[in-house]
């Protein structure tokens, strides 16, 4: 008996395995980029509203001028904030359902984490305009404690609140999975080496937390670039971002090739996190 | 009187309701190789976790080099540990990992390199410095964790079951290699093992410890020779127990004289059996006896006289013998 008549079967095997998620990947995602890239080569006819199919550069060097850039600067302001708030409240809380709560309160508090993903995205951004708005709890209470009110109703910072709330999910669980896999052993041997325990956070907790740290500004950063949402119900006047923008062009503009154009900059943008992200060691632990 | 490197005074521990370690005291010299020797639960890590500075006796008192650090932390003790899991940063190169505490106590760039080479060229691993300790085997890391803990000079060294990830012959390299290394840097090392070979192939004094109390403190031959328990006597190599006349007696195998019933009695003691079993092990043959009495026996004899047990085999009746000097009281029952 030789091993070859088992190599077939166990190659087709194989094959059969791979072939529906290869050709989900390549069929609809991959495809899609590309003719996403291809339509933003495009240009639409001023009179007709049609689409005309020689390629131009005419789409990309309208995104990089105008009103786009201080779009795209302000999206990439805001997702920078929103991902920078979310590590600092993630991080601590992590750390205590990881490695200080018992068993029982870190089920208890990843349960409160996961819970509010059960509620509708709509419905957490209308709880935030309740919280902000003028008669809001916020001004409310502050008018209570005899401060003045923060009037943060409508404004970028309620969009920077009302984001760093929805996302903070998407920023603990990786954090806490990172941390919980940490051996205890490690922290007794950086402190058997004569560290303090901010030493030891420094230099063993949290290179070890980073590719939990990166996963989960992965999300903050991107579901931030790509919202068109909570800019729309919470924003105010100056607080146009790039989801909007590309939903304005398709929508109300009816201008597919310039809408695809502005939607290469949220992925450009991801490729170059993802690239800095990988310089740091983020993706070694993999 | 040599120096006393550490030493434990009534130490007690509890965890959950469960006393782990209760009373323990003892005293280590400088520069000997000591080994807490016992079963899992015995209270033989904690209690080197206690000496680290990683658990806080609930009791008692632990001095190092003369002075009081029952309440000290970890990071400010004089001592290292080599983790039973190595505990190797896998973010840090090996050589990073070995520079680690000389970072911590911020020993200048060029000096920390240098012992760090002279660290890993110790166990033989000085062209490993670049590597991550992933890319490492087994018995590599194990050195490397070593390297780590020696490069700090500390007064004792505490190494918990070091070796029990690797596998027999790997284990038996690296006890030699480390008893060398312990004669050559002359640091306390402090071996926590449940290996009883282990301990005897390494340690100037073993501790016997079962439920959180030494049973018998000592040499390897003197646990091995003169057991104060039936405890030591059964966890020390293989001991037949038996109580005759009020003593209950150890008898190692090996000391056992064995004949056909028949055979003139030429031995202070005498009992007399059936022979169960006969396995021969190569170098020796071991017999496993019923004796009338009741009990079972093992005694082992060495091939080189195999010629007088040839015809010995199952069923065959026999006579064990042996004189006051081979077994050992272990307690005398007043009746």
């Amino acid at each position: 008996m030789s091993l070859r008549s088992f190599a077939l079967p166990r190659r087709f095997a194989t094959a059969a395995l791979l072939t529906p998620p290869l050709a989900w990947f390549l069929i609809l995602y991959v495809s899609s980029l590309a003719l996403m890239l291809i339509t933003s080569l495009w240009s639409v006819n001023g009179f007709t509203g049609l689409i005309q199919h020689q390629l131009t550069t005419s789409n990309i060097q309208q995104v990089t001028s105008g009103a786009y850039p201080s779009i795209i600067w302000r999206t990439v302001l805001l997702a920078v904030l929103v991902t920078i708030t979310d590590v600092v409240i993630a991080f601590p809380f992590a750390y205590v359902m990881a490695r200080v709560a018992t068993p029982r309160v870190a089920k208890i508090l990843l349960a409160a984490v996961l819970l509010p993903l059960w509620a509708s995205y709509l419905a957490k951004v209308f709880a935030w305009i309740s919280i902000l708005e003028r008669g809001g709890a916020l001004n409310w209470t502050f008018q209570h404690l005899g401060l003045p009110a923060p009037n943060l109703g409508f404004t970028n910072g309620a969009m920077w609140l009302t984001f760093t709330y929805i996302w903070l999910p998407y920023m603990i669980v990786p954090v806490y999975g990172a941390l919980e896999k940490i051996p205890a052993s490690l922290l007794d041997a950086s402190g058997d080496l004569g560290a303090s325990s901010w030493w030891t956070l420094r230099h063993v907790v949290l290179p070890l937390a980073l590719p939990g740290l990166v996963a989960g500004s992965i999300f903050t950063f991107s579901l931030t670039l790509g919202d068109f949402v909570t800019p729309l119900l919470v924003g105010g006047a100056n607080s146009t971002l790039l989801g909007n923008a590309i939903y304005d062009t398709l929508l109300t503009g009816g201008n597919l090739p310039l809408a695809a154009a502005l939607a290469l900059v949220p992925i450009v943008i991801m490729v170059g996190y993802l690239g800095f992200a990988k310089r740091l060691g983020a993706f070694e632990a993999l | 009187m040599a120096d006393v490197a550490v030493a434990i005074r009534e130490i007690v521990k509890h965890f959950s309701g469960n006393v782990v370690v209760n009373g323990v005291s003892l005293s280590i010299e400088t520069g000997e190789f000591f080994t807490m020797l016992g079963p899992s639960g015995s209270g033989k890590t904690t209690l080197l976790r206690m000496i680290a500075g990683f658990e806080r006796p609930d009791a008692g008192v632990i001095e190092l080099q003369g002075r009081d650090v029952t309440h000290q932390p970890a990071n400010v003790r004089p001592v290292n540990t080599v983790f039973q899991d190595y505990a190797l940063f896998p973010h840090l190169s090996v050589a990073a990992n070995v520079e680690y505490g000389l970072r911590v106590r911020r020993v200048p760039r060029a000096q920390r390199r240098e012992r760090a080479r002279t660290a890993l060229e110790m166990v033989r691993l000085a062209h490993l410095g670049e590597r991550r300790p992933g890319q490492l085997s087994g018995g590599q890391r194990q050195r490397v964790a070593l390297a780590r803990a020696i490069v700090n000079e500390p007064a004792v060294l505490l190494l918990d079951e070091p070796l029990g990830a690797l596998d027999l012959k790997l284990r038996q390299e690296m006890q030699v290699e480390l008893k060398a290394i312990q004669r050559r840097v002359g640091i306390t090392f402090i071996y926590v093992t449940h290996d009883q070979e282990e301990a005897m192939a390494m340690s100037d004094r073993i501790a016997i410890m079962n439920d959180g109390v030494i049973e018998q403190l000592g040499t390897p031959r003197e646990v091995y020779e003169n057991p104060a328990s039936p405890f030591v006597a059964r966890f020390i190599g293989t001991s037949n127990i038996l109580t005759r006349k009020g003593t209950t007696w150890s008898l190692r195998p090996e000391r056992l004289h064995l004949d056909l019933e028949g055979a003139p009695p030429a031995t202070h003691h005498r009992e007399v059996g059936t022979l169960r079993d006969v396995v021969y092990l190569g170098m020796n043959t071991r017999f496993v006896i019923d004796l009338d009495a009741g009990e079972e026996v093992i005694v082992v004899r060495a091939n080189a006289e195999a010629g007088r047990y040839a015809t010995f085999d199952a069923g065959t009746r026999v006579a064990v013998g042996w004189n006051d000097v081979d077994g050992v009281a272990l307690d005398r029952v007043v009746v």
